[in-house]
């Protein structure tokens, strides 16, 4: 049995990103993925790379939040020459839409304190003749809209594709079917799945709602839980929004995603009529002809939210070479976790700034 | 391609794409225009390539066609009406 230098655990959006981009880089990767028992995050995802509101109280996430929307073409590129896989990436700009003008002087002072806070990303309030100029059909409801240039989307799925395409083109292993029992420390790191029993020098554990228990077993802690969103798929439709929103896109194929609901129900993932009618009506003021669109597709999907919606990456100081990556936000930080954050891993060190980004600051005593 | 097996059935006359087609009371859409000769009902969203009815009981979606001004409907699951107007749909759905 031979040792790996790294073993991610989960084979969703982040540990496959992680994965790749430690195995690009020549290093001998094992991507352990659990079966159909587990969420699946990864699969349920909305497929935003939104960077215009991530990060507040946080600059070191909105900086992060950044770079990977700089490092995401990068990302695109190498996919699509490694595997043939066009993830469909387009960061033409980001609109948060506002239905009052209320909503617009409060969208505008956090874009101030986002500002304040992070610097400037180029995120700028525009009124609805503008608004109107970017998105012909908008509807009358919506005032104006929040607008940044660096925010963008991409097939979620076929992003997760590429990635465990690109992973074994790489020369890596994507090991599924295997869920992970005990983790232990015996000069490397000892991952047991049944009766089967991998080595790697160094371990990932982006496990998303199962990180909350694997975490421990290396001297890591990541208090995930588990935010329930719903989506409404309609049929393929003519090209009307090239931009990225908050709760509608339109994906290259024609289809039009509706979402962004959030409820805190547990782990549970039935879809529910009362919340798919709220996001049927709220989106309908955005754009009132989907009223005539059929829809085709529902389902709902687990978000792994921290206690602050931030994410957690941390190095083990009981385990060093054993390191925690979660975050609700796969596939924005997808390009940052391929290009930069698997680099650091390898090198055995998280980037300038991350102490930020520790499950510390989760028990800090209350005043 | 396709012959009815029973003639005796009323005559019905639809619209389709300007000209009128005689079909039987009781027929489908997409069974009424198969006997009529039609070919291509449909080119599809992504790639325009052309489709025609294949499992004529609404499960395959490749007979989606605009009737009476509503884009994306079923041919086979659409009784067919006098004065029906039908319409190949050519890629995606537009909505007004």
């Amino acid at each position: 049995m031979s040792a790996y230098d790294l073993i991610v655990i989960g084979g969703g959006i982040v540990g496959g990103a992680v994965a790749y981009g430690a195995a690009r880089l020549g290093a001998a990767v094992a991507l352990v993925d659990e079966g159909d028992i587990a969420f699946r995050a990864a699969r349920g995802n909305f497929g935003l790379v939104w960077v215009q509101s991530k990060g507040a109280g946080m600059p070191a996430y909105a900086h992060w939040t950044q770079r990977s929307a700089d490092l995401w073409p990068e990302l695109a590129a190498a996919l699509a020459a490694g595997t043939g896989v066009d993830v469909a990436l387009k960061q033409q700009g980001g609109l948060a839409f506002c239905f009052s003008e209320d909503e617009m002087e409060q969208r505008a002072a956090f874009n101030e304190r986002m500002h304040n806070e992070s610097g400037g990303i180029g995120t700028r309030m525009i009124d609805r003749a503008e608004l109107r100029a970017m998105v012909p059909r908008i509807g009358d409801a919506v005032v104006g809209a929040s607008y940044c240039p660096r925010d963008g989307h991409a097939n979620p799925l076929k992003l997760l594709r590429a990635l465990h395409d690109a992973l074994a083109r790489a020369g890596g292993a994507y090991l599924p079917g295997r869920t992970v029992d005990t983790i232990e420390h015996d000069g490397g790191f000892v991952v047991r799945s049944g009766a089967e029993r991998l080595v790697a020098r160094k371990l990932v554990i982006a496990a998303g709602l199962g990180s909350r228990k694997l975490a421990p077993m290396v001297g890591l802690d990541m208090p995930v839980s588990p935010l329930k969103g719903q989506i409404v798929v309609t049929e393929r439709l003519r090209p009307f929004l090239d931009h990225a929103t908050h709760s509608v896109r339109q994906t290259e194929e024609g289809s039009v995603m509706l979402g962004d609901s959030q409820e805190d129900v547990g782990y549970d993932i039935r879809t529910t009529t009362p919340v798919m009618r709220d996001i049927a009506a709220r989106n309908l003021k955005s754009f009132p002809f989907l009223r005539d669109a059929n829809v085709v597709r529902v389902w709902a999907a687990l978000r792994v939210m921290t206690p602050d919606g931030h994410p957690i990456y941390e190095q083990s100081r009981t385990h060093p070479g054993a390191f925690a990556a979660t975050c609700h936000s796969g596939v924005t930080l997808a390009g940052a976790h391929a290009m930069a954050l698997a680099p650091a891993i390898l090198a055995g060190e998280l980037p300038p700034g991350f102490d930020a980004f520790t499950a510390g600051r989760f028990h800090v005593p209350a005043a | 391609m396709f012959r009815r097996l029973d003639d005796a059935r009323p005559e019905v006359t639809f619209d389709f794409e300007g000209r009128p087609v005689t079909a039987r009371a009781g027929e489908s859409v997409a069974a009424a225009l198969l006997a009529a000769g039609l070919r291509g009902f449909r080119a599809t969203a992504v790639s325009g390539t052309v489709r025609a009815p294949w499992c004529m009981m609404g499960v395959c979606f490749d007979c989606l066609m605009e009737i009476d001004g509503v884009g994306s409907r079923q041919a086979c699951l659409v009784p067919i009406a006098e004065g029906m107007q039908v319409r190949r749909q050519r890629g995606a759905k537009d909505l007004p």
